[in-house]
Protein backbone atom coordinates (compact mmCIF):
# COMPACT_ATOMS: atom_id res chain seq x y z
CA UNK A 1 0.00 0.00 0.00
CA UNK A 2 1.41 3.32 -0.83
CA UNK A 3 2.44 5.56 1.48
CA UNK A 4 0.23 8.98 2.59
CA UNK A 5 2.26 12.14 1.02
CA UNK A 6 0.97 15.28 2.30
CA UNK A 7 1.06 18.39 -0.03
CA UNK A 8 0.75 22.05 2.08
CA UNK A 9 0.03 24.44 0.06
CA UNK A 10 -0.03 28.17 1.44
CA UNK A 11 -1.94 31.27 -0.15
CA UNK A 12 -2.57 34.65 0.02
CA UNK A 13 -6.49 33.87 1.33
CA UNK A 14 -5.87 30.87 3.29
CA UNK A 15 -4.76 27.20 3.40
CA UNK A 16 -5.65 24.20 1.13
CA UNK A 17 -4.19 20.66 1.91
CA UNK A 18 -4.04 18.06 -0.99
CA UNK A 19 -3.13 14.39 -0.18
CA UNK A 20 -2.10 11.48 -2.04
CA UNK A 21 -2.53 7.70 -1.04
CA UNK A 22 -1.89 6.25 -4.47
CA UNK A 23 1.83 6.97 -5.25
CA UNK A 24 0.73 10.42 -5.71
CA UNK A 25 -1.16 9.66 -8.86
CA UNK A 26 -4.36 11.47 -7.36
CA UNK A 27 -4.42 14.11 -4.92
CA UNK A 28 -7.47 15.15 -3.25
CA UNK A 29 -7.70 18.53 -2.18
CA UNK A 30 -9.83 20.77 0.94
CA UNK A 31 -9.48 24.10 1.88
CA UNK A 32 -9.74 26.93 2.64
CA UNK A 33 -8.20 26.70 5.96
CA UNK A 34 -7.73 29.90 7.67
CA UNK A 35 -9.66 31.46 5.23
CA UNK A 36 -8.93 35.25 4.15
CA UNK A 37 -5.53 34.79 6.15
CA UNK A 38 -2.05 35.06 4.37
CA UNK A 39 -0.50 31.40 4.65
CA UNK A 40 2.94 32.41 4.27
CA UNK A 41 5.62 29.84 5.76
CA UNK A 42 4.32 26.38 6.43
CA UNK A 43 6.67 22.91 7.48
CA UNK A 44 5.40 19.55 8.09
CA UNK A 45 7.62 18.11 11.44
CA UNK A 46 7.72 14.22 10.83
CA UNK A 47 9.82 13.97 13.58
CA UNK A 48 7.74 13.21 16.36
CA UNK A 49 5.10 10.30 17.32
CA UNK A 50 2.39 12.35 14.83
CA UNK A 51 2.95 14.32 11.73
CA UNK A 52 2.72 17.89 13.37
CA UNK A 53 1.36 20.74 10.52
CA UNK A 54 3.10 24.21 11.44
CA UNK A 55 1.79 27.02 9.19
CA UNK A 56 2.67 31.22 9.61
CA UNK A 57 -0.45 33.15 8.99
CA UNK A 58 -0.70 36.83 8.42
CA UNK A 59 -4.00 38.38 8.74
CA UNK A 60 -4.33 41.84 7.08
CA UNK A 61 -6.46 43.15 10.39
CA UNK A 62 -5.09 40.76 13.28
CA UNK A 63 -1.57 40.03 12.34
CA UNK A 64 0.71 37.45 12.35
CA UNK A 65 0.32 33.80 14.21
CA UNK A 66 1.61 30.44 14.07
CA UNK A 67 -0.96 27.62 13.74
CA UNK A 68 -0.45 24.07 14.79
CA UNK A 69 -2.34 21.16 13.61
CA UNK A 70 -1.79 17.28 14.89
CA UNK A 71 -4.52 15.61 12.82
CA UNK A 72 -3.37 16.28 9.56
CA UNK A 73 -5.34 19.73 9.00
CA UNK A 74 -8.65 18.59 10.99
CA UNK A 75 -7.79 21.01 14.09
CA UNK A 76 -6.16 23.86 14.36
CA UNK A 77 -4.43 25.02 17.79
CA UNK A 78 -3.45 28.68 17.91
CA UNK A 79 -1.67 29.75 21.61
CA UNK A 80 -3.84 32.56 23.45
CA UNK A 81 -0.80 34.41 23.87
CA UNK A 82 1.14 35.46 21.02
CA UNK A 83 3.49 32.20 19.82
CA UNK A 84 6.19 35.10 18.13
CA UNK A 85 6.85 38.35 19.29
CA UNK A 86 9.73 40.75 19.46
CA UNK A 87 11.31 41.25 23.46
CA UNK A 88 9.97 44.46 24.79
CA UNK A 89 13.11 46.65 24.27
CA UNK A 90 13.65 45.76 20.72
CA UNK A 91 11.51 48.09 19.79
CA UNK A 92 10.55 45.82 17.05
CA UNK A 93 7.06 44.16 16.27
CA UNK A 94 6.83 40.91 14.17
CA UNK A 95 5.00 41.61 10.37
CA UNK A 96 4.91 38.29 8.99
CA UNK A 97 6.55 34.39 9.28
CA UNK A 98 8.22 33.89 6.67
CA UNK A 99 9.65 30.27 7.36
CA UNK A 100 9.24 27.84 9.55
CA UNK A 101 12.00 25.17 9.84
CA UNK A 102 11.83 21.89 12.59
CA UNK A 103 15.27 21.33 13.62
CA UNK A 104 17.84 18.60 13.67
CA UNK A 105 16.83 15.49 14.73
CA UNK A 106 18.32 15.15 18.05
CA UNK A 107 16.37 17.87 18.94
CA UNK A 108 13.19 17.11 18.33
CA UNK A 109 11.30 20.09 19.74
CA UNK A 110 13.35 22.46 18.18
CA UNK A 111 11.22 24.62 15.67
CA UNK A 112 13.32 27.39 13.62
CA UNK A 113 10.96 30.82 12.99
CA UNK A 114 12.55 33.11 10.38
CA UNK A 115 10.78 36.47 10.39
CA UNK A 116 9.72 40.12 9.08
CA UNK A 117 11.65 42.07 10.24
CA UNK A 118 14.71 40.44 9.78
CA UNK A 119 15.25 38.18 12.83
CA UNK A 120 15.55 34.04 13.88
CA UNK A 121 13.29 32.64 16.69
CA UNK A 122 13.72 29.33 18.10
CA UNK A 123 11.27 27.21 19.85
CA UNK A 124 11.88 24.94 22.48
CA UNK A 125 8.62 23.09 22.61
CA UNK A 126 7.44 22.16 18.96
CA UNK A 127 6.40 25.54 17.43
CA UNK A 128 4.10 26.86 20.13
CA UNK A 129 6.33 29.49 21.37
CA UNK A 130 9.32 31.33 20.28
CA UNK A 131 12.18 32.84 21.73
CA UNK A 132 13.99 35.42 20.14
CA UNK A 133 17.76 34.37 18.97
CA UNK A 134 19.57 37.55 20.65
CA UNK A 135 22.67 36.67 18.89
CA UNK A 136 21.58 37.29 15.56
CA UNK A 137 19.35 40.65 16.41
CA UNK A 138 22.57 41.86 18.12
CA UNK A 139 24.86 41.42 15.00
CA UNK A 140 26.47 44.95 13.92
CA UNK A 141 25.16 44.48 10.21
CA UNK A 142 21.91 44.03 11.19
CA UNK A 143 21.05 48.24 11.02
CA UNK A 144 22.37 47.97 7.21
CA UNK A 145 19.89 44.84 6.11
CA UNK A 146 17.95 46.51 3.94
CA UNK A 147 14.47 45.02 2.75
CA UNK A 148 14.03 43.48 -0.53
CA UNK A 149 10.91 44.46 -2.78
CA UNK A 150 8.94 41.75 -0.21
CA UNK A 151 10.28 43.15 3.16
CA UNK A 152 13.09 42.58 4.96
CA UNK A 153 12.89 39.00 6.38
CA UNK A 154 14.91 35.88 7.47
CA UNK A 155 13.59 33.75 4.85
CA UNK A 156 15.83 30.45 4.80
CA UNK A 157 16.57 28.80 8.25
CA UNK A 158 19.00 25.60 7.62
CA UNK A 159 19.74 23.42 11.05
CA UNK A 160 22.37 21.41 9.94
CA UNK A 161 21.26 17.67 10.48
CA UNK A 162 23.80 16.60 12.26
CA UNK A 163 25.77 19.62 14.44
CA UNK A 164 22.76 21.08 16.02
CA UNK A 165 25.17 24.18 16.97
CA UNK A 166 25.50 24.67 12.95
CA UNK A 167 22.64 26.80 11.51
CA UNK A 168 22.79 28.50 8.05
CA UNK A 169 20.16 31.39 7.75
CA UNK A 170 19.54 33.61 4.35
CA UNK A 171 17.78 37.12 4.27
CA UNK A 172 16.76 39.32 2.04
CA UNK A 173 18.72 41.69 1.48
CA UNK A 174 21.54 40.74 3.82
CA UNK A 175 22.53 37.56 2.29
CA UNK A 176 24.02 34.37 4.17
CA UNK A 177 24.62 34.43 7.56
CA UNK A 178 25.72 30.93 9.58
CA UNK A 179 26.30 29.81 13.61
CA UNK A 180 28.68 27.31 14.89
CA UNK A 181 27.70 27.92 18.33
CA UNK A 182 24.12 27.26 18.47
CA UNK A 183 23.11 31.27 17.49
CA UNK A 184 25.49 33.03 20.45
CA UNK A 185 27.79 34.50 17.22
CA UNK A 186 27.08 34.81 13.24
CA UNK A 187 29.21 35.42 10.51
CA UNK A 188 28.49 36.91 6.69
CA UNK A 189 29.05 33.45 4.35
CA UNK A 190 28.35 35.69 0.66
CA UNK A 191 32.34 34.94 -0.80
CA UNK A 192 31.37 35.11 -4.30
CA UNK A 193 27.75 36.23 -4.62
CA UNK A 194 27.47 38.95 -6.40
CA UNK A 195 25.38 42.13 -5.54
CA UNK A 196 24.77 43.73 -8.76
CA UNK A 197 22.92 46.56 -7.38
CA UNK A 198 25.62 48.08 -5.03
CA UNK A 199 28.78 49.67 -6.08
CA UNK A 200 30.85 47.10 -4.52
CA UNK A 201 29.47 43.91 -6.88
CA UNK A 202 30.96 41.70 -3.70
CA UNK A 203 30.17 42.92 -0.35
CA UNK A 204 30.88 41.25 2.63
CA UNK A 205 26.86 41.55 3.09
CA UNK A 206 23.88 42.83 1.71
CA UNK A 207 23.51 40.47 -1.34
CA UNK A 208 19.38 39.88 -1.90
CA UNK A 209 19.94 35.78 -1.58
CA UNK A 210 16.38 34.64 -2.30
CA UNK A 211 16.69 30.94 -1.53
CA UNK A 212 19.62 28.25 -0.23
CA UNK A 213 19.02 25.02 -0.20
CA UNK A 214 21.16 22.42 1.34
CA UNK A 215 21.12 18.54 0.66
CA UNK A 216 20.63 16.47 3.88
CA UNK A 217 22.83 13.69 2.55
CA UNK A 218 25.67 16.35 2.78
CA UNK A 219 24.99 19.66 4.65
CA UNK A 220 28.19 21.64 3.64
CA UNK A 221 26.81 21.74 0.02
CA UNK A 222 24.06 24.53 -0.46
CA UNK A 223 22.92 26.03 -3.41
CA UNK A 224 21.70 29.59 -4.00
CA UNK A 225 19.49 31.29 -5.95
CA UNK A 226 20.54 35.22 -5.65
CA UNK A 227 18.53 38.35 -7.21
CA UNK A 228 20.82 37.72 -10.26
CA UNK A 229 22.96 34.63 -9.73
CA UNK A 230 22.63 30.88 -9.10
CA UNK A 231 25.28 29.42 -7.23
CA UNK A 232 26.80 26.61 -4.81
CA UNK A 233 28.92 26.18 -2.08
CA UNK A 234 31.04 22.91 -1.64
CA UNK A 235 32.02 24.06 1.84
CA UNK A 236 29.66 24.90 3.89
CA UNK A 237 28.90 28.73 2.91
CA UNK A 238 33.07 29.71 2.96
CA UNK A 239 32.59 30.34 -0.30
CA UNK A 240 30.33 30.07 -3.30
CA UNK A 241 30.59 29.35 -7.23
CA UNK A 242 28.46 30.28 -10.18
CA UNK A 243 26.12 27.57 -11.71
CA UNK A 244 24.10 29.49 -13.69
CA UNK A 245 25.56 28.70 -16.94
CA UNK A 246 23.23 26.53 -19.02
CA UNK A 247 20.06 28.39 -17.37
CA UNK A 248 17.70 30.75 -19.35
CA UNK A 249 17.93 33.28 -16.54
CA UNK A 250 19.93 33.72 -13.60
CA UNK A 251 16.97 35.15 -11.84
CA UNK A 252 14.53 33.37 -10.12
CA UNK A 253 13.43 32.95 -6.42
CA UNK A 254 12.88 29.07 -5.78
CA UNK A 255 15.91 26.61 -5.06
CA UNK A 256 15.40 23.02 -3.98
CA UNK A 257 17.47 20.14 -3.15
CA UNK A 258 16.47 16.74 -3.91
CA UNK A 259 16.29 14.95 -0.43
CA UNK A 260 18.63 12.24 -0.69
CA UNK A 261 20.51 12.70 -4.25
CA UNK A 262 23.52 15.56 -3.23
CA UNK A 263 23.80 16.65 -6.87
CA UNK A 264 20.49 17.00 -7.82
CA UNK A 265 18.74 20.72 -7.32
CA UNK A 266 15.28 22.07 -9.28
CA UNK A 267 14.82 25.36 -9.89
CA UNK A 268 12.27 27.99 -11.85
CA UNK A 269 13.93 30.99 -13.66
CA UNK A 270 12.52 33.99 -14.29
CA UNK A 271 13.65 36.26 -17.49
CA UNK A 272 14.96 38.84 -15.07
CA UNK A 273 14.01 41.28 -11.64
CA UNK A 274 12.46 43.63 -14.53
CA UNK A 275 10.30 41.10 -16.15
CA UNK A 276 9.12 38.55 -13.65
CA UNK A 277 7.89 35.76 -16.00
CA UNK A 278 9.39 32.59 -17.26
CA UNK A 279 11.53 33.15 -20.18
CA UNK A 280 8.45 33.33 -23.13
CA UNK A 281 6.29 32.76 -20.79
CA UNK A 282 6.57 28.88 -21.00
CA UNK A 283 6.43 26.97 -17.40
CA UNK A 284 9.95 25.25 -17.13
CA UNK A 285 11.21 23.32 -14.30
CA UNK A 286 15.38 23.23 -14.64
CA UNK A 287 17.21 20.55 -12.81
CA UNK A 288 20.36 19.52 -12.89
CA UNK A 289 21.73 16.31 -11.66
CA UNK A 290 25.36 17.32 -11.50
CA UNK A 291 25.34 19.93 -8.78
CA UNK A 292 24.76 22.98 -11.32
CA UNK A 293 27.11 22.10 -13.74
CA UNK A 294 24.75 21.30 -16.46
CA UNK A 295 20.58 22.29 -16.34
CA UNK A 296 18.15 20.47 -18.43
CA UNK A 297 14.01 22.09 -18.66
CA UNK A 298 11.79 19.54 -17.49
CA UNK A 299 8.46 20.18 -19.08
CA UNK A 300 6.33 17.13 -19.56
CA UNK A 301 2.64 17.74 -18.24
CA UNK A 302 3.21 21.70 -17.96
CA UNK A 303 1.74 24.51 -19.76
CA UNK A 304 3.93 25.18 -22.86
CA UNK A 305 2.49 28.96 -23.39
CA UNK A 306 0.71 31.59 -21.75
CA UNK A 307 2.08 31.20 -18.28
CA UNK A 308 2.89 34.55 -17.22
CA UNK A 309 3.27 34.19 -13.79
CA UNK A 310 6.10 33.50 -11.30
CA UNK A 311 7.21 30.88 -8.52
CA UNK A 312 7.69 32.55 -5.29
CA UNK A 313 10.68 31.23 -3.03
CA UNK A 314 8.82 29.38 -1.00
CA UNK A 315 6.51 27.57 -3.16
CA UNK A 316 8.81 25.27 -4.39
CA UNK A 317 9.58 22.11 -2.79
CA UNK A 318 10.12 18.10 -2.45
CA UNK A 319 8.53 15.33 -0.53
CA UNK A 320 10.80 12.78 1.18
CA UNK A 321 9.46 9.95 -0.83
CA UNK A 322 11.27 7.53 -2.88
CA UNK A 323 11.25 8.21 -5.25
CA UNK A 324 11.33 12.12 -4.38
CA UNK A 325 8.58 14.41 -5.68
CA UNK A 326 8.60 17.31 -6.23
CA UNK A 327 5.92 20.40 -6.41
CA UNK A 328 5.38 24.12 -7.05
CA UNK A 329 2.92 26.36 -7.21
CA UNK A 330 2.29 29.67 -9.19
CA UNK A 331 0.82 33.15 -8.11
CA UNK A 332 -1.82 32.50 -10.46
CA UNK A 333 -2.71 29.21 -8.14
CA UNK A 334 -1.79 26.63 -10.08
CA UNK A 335 0.31 23.74 -8.03
CA UNK A 336 1.85 21.19 -10.27
CA UNK A 337 2.93 17.71 -8.50
CA UNK A 338 6.14 15.28 -9.91
CA UNK A 339 6.28 12.17 -9.05
CA UNK A 340 8.98 10.99 -10.53
CA UNK A 341 11.55 13.73 -9.16
CA UNK A 342 10.80 15.88 -11.91
CA UNK A 343 10.72 13.46 -14.74
CA UNK A 344 6.89 14.48 -15.64
CA UNK A 345 4.23 16.92 -14.05
CA UNK A 346 0.45 16.67 -13.17
CA UNK A 347 -2.08 19.24 -11.68
CA UNK A 348 -2.99 19.07 -8.43
CA UNK A 349 -4.80 22.08 -8.30
CA UNK A 350 -6.11 25.65 -10.07
CA UNK A 351 -7.95 28.51 -9.46
CA UNK A 352 -6.40 29.15 -5.82
CA UNK A 353 -4.84 32.61 -4.86
CA UNK A 354 -1.59 33.71 -5.15
CA UNK A 355 0.97 30.49 -3.87
CA UNK A 356 2.98 31.59 -1.17
CA UNK A 357 4.35 28.52 0.29
CA UNK A 358 4.38 24.86 -0.42
CA UNK A 359 5.84 21.92 1.75
CA UNK A 360 5.38 18.04 1.25
CA UNK A 361 6.12 14.52 2.87
CA UNK A 362 5.18 11.36 3.69
CA UNK A 363 2.62 10.98 6.58
CA UNK B 1 -11.77 43.02 39.89
CA UNK B 2 -10.14 43.47 36.64
CA UNK B 3 -8.05 46.62 37.79
CA UNK B 4 -6.58 44.33 39.90
CA UNK B 5 -4.33 43.02 37.01
CA UNK B 6 -3.42 46.48 35.84
CA UNK B 7 -0.40 48.64 36.94
CA UNK B 8 -2.25 50.56 39.28
CA UNK B 9 -1.68 50.15 42.09
CA UNK B 10 -5.10 49.80 43.44
CA UNK B 11 -5.75 46.82 46.08
CA UNK B 12 -8.93 44.45 46.77
CA UNK B 13 -11.36 46.58 48.48
CA UNK B 14 -10.60 49.70 46.59
CA UNK B 15 -13.66 52.11 46.29
CA UNK B 16 -15.83 52.31 43.52
CA UNK B 17 -14.82 56.10 43.71
CA UNK B 18 -12.18 55.44 42.47
CA UNK B 19 -12.89 53.47 40.04
CA UNK B 20 -14.97 52.89 36.82
CA UNK B 21 -16.25 50.82 34.44
CA UNK B 22 -15.85 50.68 30.40
CA UNK B 23 -17.66 47.96 27.47
CA UNK B 24 -15.42 46.70 25.20
CA UNK B 25 -17.61 45.63 22.06
CA UNK B 26 -16.32 42.60 20.59
CA UNK B 27 -17.46 41.72 16.43
CA UNK B 28 -18.45 38.07 15.80
CA UNK B 29 -15.27 36.92 14.31
CA UNK B 30 -13.07 38.23 16.93
CA UNK B 31 -15.66 36.63 19.79
CA UNK B 32 -14.24 33.19 19.58
CA UNK B 33 -10.68 34.89 21.61
CA UNK B 34 -12.91 36.42 24.46
CA UNK B 35 -14.52 33.41 25.36
CA UNK B 36 -17.48 33.93 22.99
CA UNK B 37 -18.94 37.27 24.57
CA UNK B 38 -20.53 40.27 22.44
CA UNK B 39 -19.39 42.51 25.39
CA UNK B 40 -16.51 42.30 27.64
CA UNK B 41 -16.67 44.85 30.77
CA UNK B 42 -13.63 46.07 32.56
CA UNK B 43 -12.99 47.93 35.81
CA UNK B 44 -10.65 49.92 35.44
CA UNK B 45 -8.95 52.77 38.10
CA UNK B 46 -10.33 56.16 37.26
CA UNK B 47 -6.99 57.73 37.48
CA UNK B 48 -4.89 57.16 34.03
CA UNK B 49 -8.42 55.57 32.29
CA UNK B 50 -6.88 55.06 28.87
CA UNK B 51 -7.46 53.00 26.11
CA UNK B 52 -4.64 51.92 26.26
CA UNK B 53 -5.31 50.60 30.05
CA UNK B 54 -8.02 49.02 28.97
CA UNK B 55 -6.45 47.40 25.91
CA UNK B 56 -3.95 46.09 29.57
CA UNK B 57 -6.77 45.03 31.46
CA UNK B 58 -8.12 42.98 27.99
CA UNK B 59 -4.63 41.56 27.55
CA UNK B 60 -4.86 40.20 31.07
CA UNK B 61 -8.20 38.50 30.25
CA UNK B 62 -8.20 37.56 26.87
CA UNK B 63 -4.75 37.68 25.48
CA UNK B 64 -5.84 36.17 21.83
CA UNK B 65 -8.19 39.06 21.64
CA UNK B 66 -5.74 41.70 22.63
CA UNK B 67 -2.90 40.63 20.72
CA UNK B 68 -5.27 40.72 17.30
CA UNK B 69 -6.40 44.55 18.64
CA UNK B 70 -2.34 46.03 18.60
CA UNK B 71 1.20 44.16 18.60
CA UNK B 72 3.94 43.04 20.97
CA UNK B 73 4.98 47.27 20.93
CA UNK B 74 1.22 48.39 21.95
CA UNK B 75 0.72 49.84 18.73
CA UNK B 76 -2.92 49.35 16.95
CA UNK B 77 -3.04 47.17 14.03
CA UNK B 78 -3.27 49.48 11.21
CA UNK B 79 -6.86 47.68 9.95
CA UNK B 80 -8.54 47.41 13.31
CA UNK B 81 -10.82 50.68 14.43
CA UNK B 82 -11.55 51.18 17.86
CA UNK B 83 -14.42 53.61 18.45
CA UNK B 84 -14.74 55.23 21.55
CA UNK B 85 -18.33 56.66 22.09
CA UNK B 86 -18.58 56.32 18.79
CA UNK B 87 -15.39 58.21 17.48
CA UNK B 88 -12.84 56.42 15.70
CA UNK B 89 -9.90 56.50 18.58
CA UNK B 90 -7.43 57.78 15.97
CA UNK B 91 -9.68 61.07 15.98
CA UNK B 92 -8.93 61.31 19.50
CA UNK B 93 -5.57 60.50 20.68
CA UNK B 94 -5.15 56.82 20.16
CA UNK B 95 -4.41 54.68 22.42
CA UNK B 96 -4.11 57.31 24.72
CA UNK B 97 -7.78 58.37 24.65
CA UNK B 98 -9.17 59.27 27.86
CA UNK B 99 -12.18 57.09 28.83
CA UNK B 100 -14.84 58.03 30.82
CA UNK B 101 -16.75 55.82 33.28
CA UNK B 102 -19.40 53.91 31.24
CA UNK B 103 -17.41 54.52 28.11
CA UNK B 104 -18.04 52.23 25.14
CA UNK B 105 -15.14 50.87 23.03
CA UNK B 106 -16.71 49.46 19.64
CA UNK B 107 -14.28 47.07 17.74
CA UNK B 108 -14.60 47.04 14.28
CA UNK B 109 -12.77 45.77 11.37
CA UNK B 110 -11.46 48.23 8.50
CA UNK B 111 -13.23 46.73 5.28
CA UNK B 112 -10.12 46.52 3.41
CA UNK B 113 -8.36 44.43 1.02
CA UNK B 114 -9.68 42.54 -2.11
Amino acid sequence: MAATVLLVIGTRKGLWLARSRDGRASWEVTGPHHPMVEVYSAAIDTRGPVPRVLVGLSSEWFGPNVAISDDLGASWREPATAPIAFPTGTGAALRRVWQITPGPTDEPDVVYAGVEPSALFRSADGGRGFELVQGLWDHPHRPDWQPGYGGQAIHTVLPDPVDHRRITVAMSSGGVYRTFDGGENWSAANRGIKAGYLPDPYPEFGQCVHKVASCPARPARLYAQNHGGVYRSDDGADSWVSIADGLPSDFGFAMVAHPSRRDVIYTFPLKADSERFPPDGRCRVYRSEDAGASWEARTAGLPDEGFWTAVLRDSMCSDDADPAGVYFGSRTGEVYASRDEGESWAQVAAHLPDVTCVRAAVV
Amino acid sequence: MDFLRTSGGLRSGSTRGSAMRVTVLVPGVLRQHAGGAREVELDLPAAGATLAAALDVVAARHPALERRLRDERGALRRYVNLFVDGEECRRLAGADTTLRDGAEIQVIPSIAGG
